[in-house]
């Protein structure tokens, strides 16, 4: 993996509109239980304005910014080697439904460990205020030859 | 109704706050892959899985990732209330075509801010008897 990838950051991804039918396919998909991802009224008596979507949901908009780092012509990074290390999300407020967020990503670090390759890229989310809303961390190792 | 918000003073580091097992099939990992956009065969096709190492089709890691909070969630009464969780993928979680894979969640109190009525909720999250998320930790905001 080409080391000079560490602090690039990339342009904003394409906005993406928060659909409440979306986060409730998510929500479903992931064994979700609690109203306040289905039910409009339970997330309004919570205080929210719309549906809530699940802590991980914004892989879902992180994801975009992800390609472009695997798509970057100079990063090296083949897709079939890579293996997801770890992942974080950390939140200034929950996604609700109607929220149209624009992740953008900064690669924060490179690093070798022996034959691999660990590359942790930071995808930063905000509304369409500009306001912060999530930050997604990922780590992904990329195998090398043994 | 969600649950109430849990009172932040009543909890002591160690307190386990929330368990459950949940069976995984083949039709979870579809219908995750559809969810999230995350089209990656080695989580429906076996040849694939195969051809790159692992035993067969394996779970996507954000599929285990999000159900193993799901528990923290319903115990807070309100998913807007984690503030940040964190895991790191330590083993595949393997799908049987026939007998799916069951995952079992203990949640348990792990660190406690009360400046800022903040609970770190440490989670252990196993197959087959082994742990396959690491340092999983929730922050959740509480009353």
């Amino acid at each position: 993996m080409n080391p000079e990838l560490q602090g690039r950051e990339f342009p904003p991804a394409r906005p993406y509109l928060v659909g409440r039918e979306k986060i409730r396919e998510f929500a479903t998909a992931v064994f979700a239980t609690s109203p306040i991802n289905f039910d409009v009224e339970a997330a309004r008596a919570a205080g929210h304005r719309d549906l809530v979507a699940p802590p991980t949901f914004p892989v879902v908009v992180q994801e975009a910014t992800l390609a472009q780092l695997l798509a970057e012509p100079d990063a090296g990074i083949d897709f079939s080697r890579v293996v997801h290390g770890d992942q974080r999300f950390t939140f200034t407020r929950p996604v609700v439904a109607g929220d149209e967020l624009t992740a953008t990503l900064r690669v924060t670090s490179v690093k070798s460990l022996g034959p691999h390759s660990m590359v942790t890229a930071e995808s930063t989310i905000v509304d369409a205020d500009g306001a912060h809303v999530v930050t997604a961390t990922s780590t992904l190792v990329v195998r090398g030859d043994e | 109704m969600p649950a109430p918000t849990p009172d932040f003073d009543t909890l002591t580091v160690g307190d386990i706050v929330a368990e459950r097992t949940v069976d995984l099939s083949r039709d979870s990992l579809v219908r995750y892959a559809g969810a999230s956009g995350d089209f990656n065969p080695i989580h429906y096709r076996d040849d694939i899985a195969t051809s790159v190492g692992l035993p067969g089709v394996i779970a996507h890691g954000m599929l285990t990732m999000g159900l193993a909070v799901q528990p923290v969630v319903d115990w807070a009464g309100d998913p807007g209330r984690v503030e940040d969780y964190q895991v790191r993928f330590t083993r595949p979680v393997v799908v049987d075509p026939t007998e799916g894979a069951t995952v079992t969640i203990s949640a348990k109190v792990g660190q406690l801010d009360a400046e800022a009525r903040v609970a770190r909720i440490d989670l252990t999250t196993t197959f087959g008897g082994d742990t396959v998320l690491g340092k999983a930790q929730v922050r959740v905001r509480l009353a």
